[in-house]
């Protein structure tokens, strides 16, 4: 079943240069149970599509969609209120840095009951023992002692882990990880992705993972959606999109991965993602592609049909037609 | 064989941190004893994870820090801390943060040029002029960015200008420390292919240090692998890759995500977490998580043989010859 729809999402901000579009018209729709991710490079609008389902973003925001329903309720009409009691409990988040996450000033077990306070209503014992569960669930050691611990007396791979506890305190219905490993060494690394993905299969959420890494993507997710400049121009079960991308964007980010290099030289992508003053007028990726043509230069491509990924490009790889020629 | 441009012998690099208002010195042993050797032309790549003494490593080998035990030497000649001014043009550094790494009040030109007037004081303006912008041909930049500056840069750009700086004094050496972690995977490519073509054509000896292992595996010639200060496992990137000896090194490996949804494999599971460098166990400084761990590791410490690929344990995976005593 969907969990999240969203449709023709956009996001611009304000900015003193003028507006600045960072989400461009994204459909995306995550499932019950199944983890998404969701890659591309710095620029190309990763989370801000997410904060705007969180309510994260800040005042300079417009967020506008035709649709953003969670769980069967529409994000869009609800109350302020409202929105508030849903994030946190059926709508979680784990951030990027741990470190700058969370508050320095309280131990991380009062920020853990903080959430069940609020959320749940929990009594003084039941949150405690809680915390300790949850804790031991995603594999702190001497949990009792860690819960009465500060940030800073806690490595980034515990204090990722305290985020993950928190995120999942209210058994969230989706969770959204936004780089949750990035700053963390590999052997650590493994060790949350392992969490994560056990964490789905237990409670059945959603999770939606947002990384750059083509190797954690690869590992962890079932379904990937390819961004690119604030579109979706992509979108794939893992399998097909790592062997068959259709999006010549997608296949030039997987050839230029060190392991796939047949020789000392890798292939590169010429340019930079287009900013705030360079967007080109057809194909966002035509500036760099060495397929495009004119029409690509001139006119913005549709997204195609489900068979070739939603790619939103007028010459797609490896089409039957291509992989004949 | 060539001989090495730079050798190493034992490095260490130790200090006192306080222990407080009523607690003793204690000593945190950031590098304890590591031998390498760097030749023109060749990479040597330094992994492992963050609080191993990569970076301690790459500030002795610049002449940033003096190793308290050690040495190292330069064109087979020692390096004593009074000949550190003259030695350091030889040895120079790539941060990994192009962003905190350039001045932002300074022209491109004068970031260039800056070493120049510094280590070479008798050549004229128009001839470092000239020096720069040669350099920032032979790295892709284009001769208009001469006027610019850093922000209006982007981060692959900036790395191009941190490593034409550290060109500029013609080392023989080039310590890269992480210098492509910063940046997205299309802009990586572009680096690392200039790091290659610049290495062939000046022959430099690159310390390339980095936790990425598709990286290393991608432009290193040899690697170290270090575990809280101490190098496990040496050997050329191939005999490394493909049978890691020691079990710290076969979990890396394990535990590095491959961008290849069909090659599922078992990941070891590494048990709690690195110990602090204040504390270092007694025995293999693996042991509280090693998973092949007997009492003779808690006790003895093992030593990492002088062969082509060696790794510092007395139980060694995939067929290595087991470590002597200490």
């Amino acid at each position: 079943m969907t969990l999240l729809r969203l449709r023709n999402l956009s996001v611009e901000f304000a900015t003193a240069s003028g507006r600045f579009r960072a989400v461009d018209g994204i459909d995306q729709d995550v499932d019950e149970g199944e983890i998404l991710a969701i890659v591309g490079e710095s620029g190309s609008g990763k989370p801000v599509s997410m904060l705007a389902v969180m309510g994260l973003l800040p005042w300079t925001a417009t967020v506008t969609a035709d649709e953003i329903t969670f769980d069967g309720q529409d994000l869009l009409k609800m109350e302020a209120a409202a929105r508030r009691r849903l994030i946190g409990k059926d709508l979680a988040m784990i951030f990027q840095e741990p470190m700058s996450s969370l508050n320095p000033c309280f131990t991380v077990g009062w920020q853990i009951r903080e959430a069940l306070r609020i959320h749940l209503g929990m009594g003084r014992r039941e949150r405690q023992a809680r915390a300790v569960e949850l804790f031991e669930q995603v594999g702190i050691p001497d949990p009792v002692k860690r819960l009465s611990a500060f940030p800073h007396q806690l490595s980034g791979g515990m204090n990722q882990r305290v985020m993950i506890a928190m995120a999942i305190a209210c058994k969230p219905k989706l969770l959204i990880a936004d780089e949750p490993t990035t700053a963390l060494d590999v052997t650590i690394q493994a060790q949350i992705l392992d969490l994560l993905t056990a964490l789905r299969d237990e409670t059945g959420m959603g999770l939606v993972l947002i990384t750059h890494d083509m190797g954690v993507v690869a590992e962890t997710a079932e379904r990937v959606s390819v961004q690119y400049a604030g579109q979706k121009i992509e979108e794939q079960p893992v399998g097909p999109l790592f062997r068959t991308p259709h999006h010549p964007y997608t296949g030039a980010l997987l050839d230029a991965l060190p392991e796939r290099a047949t020789d000392r030289h890798l292939p590169t992508i010429p340019g930079v993602v287009p900013g705030q003053f360079d967007r080109p007028a057809g194909c966002l990726f035509s500036p760099r592609c060495k397929f495009a043509d004119a029409t690509c230069k001139a006119q913005v491509p549709p997204a195609l049909g489900p068979e070739l990924g939603r790619a939103r490009c007028f010459h797609p790889l490896n089409t039957d037609e291509r992989v004949a020629s | 064989m060539t001989n090495p441009v730079m050798q190493a012998t034992a490095l260490q690099w130790h200090y006192q941190v306080s222990g407080g208002l009523f607690g003793k010195p204690r000593t945190l042993k950031a590098v304890g004893g590591v031998d390498f050797a760097l030749y023109p032309g060749q990479t040597l790549a330094v992994v492992g994870e963050s609080g191993c003494g990569k970076s301690t490593l790459a500030r002795m080998v610049t002449m940033i820090e003096e190793p308290t035990a050690g040495t190292l030497t330069l064109d087979g000649k020692p390096i004593d801390p009074s000949q550190w001014a003259s030695l350091r043009q030889s040895v120079q550094i790539v941060f990994q943060d192009p962003y905190g790494s350039l001045n932002p009040r300074h022209r491109i030109g004068a970031i260039l040029e800056e070493p120049l007037k510094i280590n070479s004081p008798d050549l004229s303006s128009a001839e470092r002029t000239a020096r720069a912008r040669e350099m920032m041909g032979l790295v892709g930049l284009r001769p208009e960015h001469y006027d610019r500056y850093p922000h209006m840069f982007s981060g692959g750009q900036r790395q191009r200008i941190a490593i034409a700086r550290a060109l500029m004094l013609d080392p023989k050496v080039l310590v890269l420390d992480e210098p492509v972690s910063a940046l997205d995977l299309s802009i990586q490519s572009a680096i690392l292919n200039l790091l290659v073509d610049l290495q062939e054509r000046l022959q430099l000896a690159y310390l390339f240090i980095s936790h990425d292992l598709s990286v290393v595996r991608h432009v290193a010639d040899e690697v170290i692998v270090m575990y809280l200060g101490r190098a496990v496992e040496r050997g050329s990137r191939d005999a490394v890759f493909s049978a890691p000896f020691h079990p710290y090194a076969k979990a890396l490996l394990s535990a590095t995500p491959q961008a290849d949804p069909e090659a599922r494999k078992e990941r070891i599971q590494l048990k709690g977490e690195l110990p602090s460098p204040l504390a270092i166990p007694d025995g293999c400084p693996f042991a509280p998580r090693c998973w092949k761990v007997q009492d003779k590791c808690r006790s003895q410490r093992p030593i990492l043989p002088d062969d082509a690929h060696s790794a510092a344990c007395f139980f060694p995976e995939n067929g290595g010859a087991p470590a002597a005593e200490s």
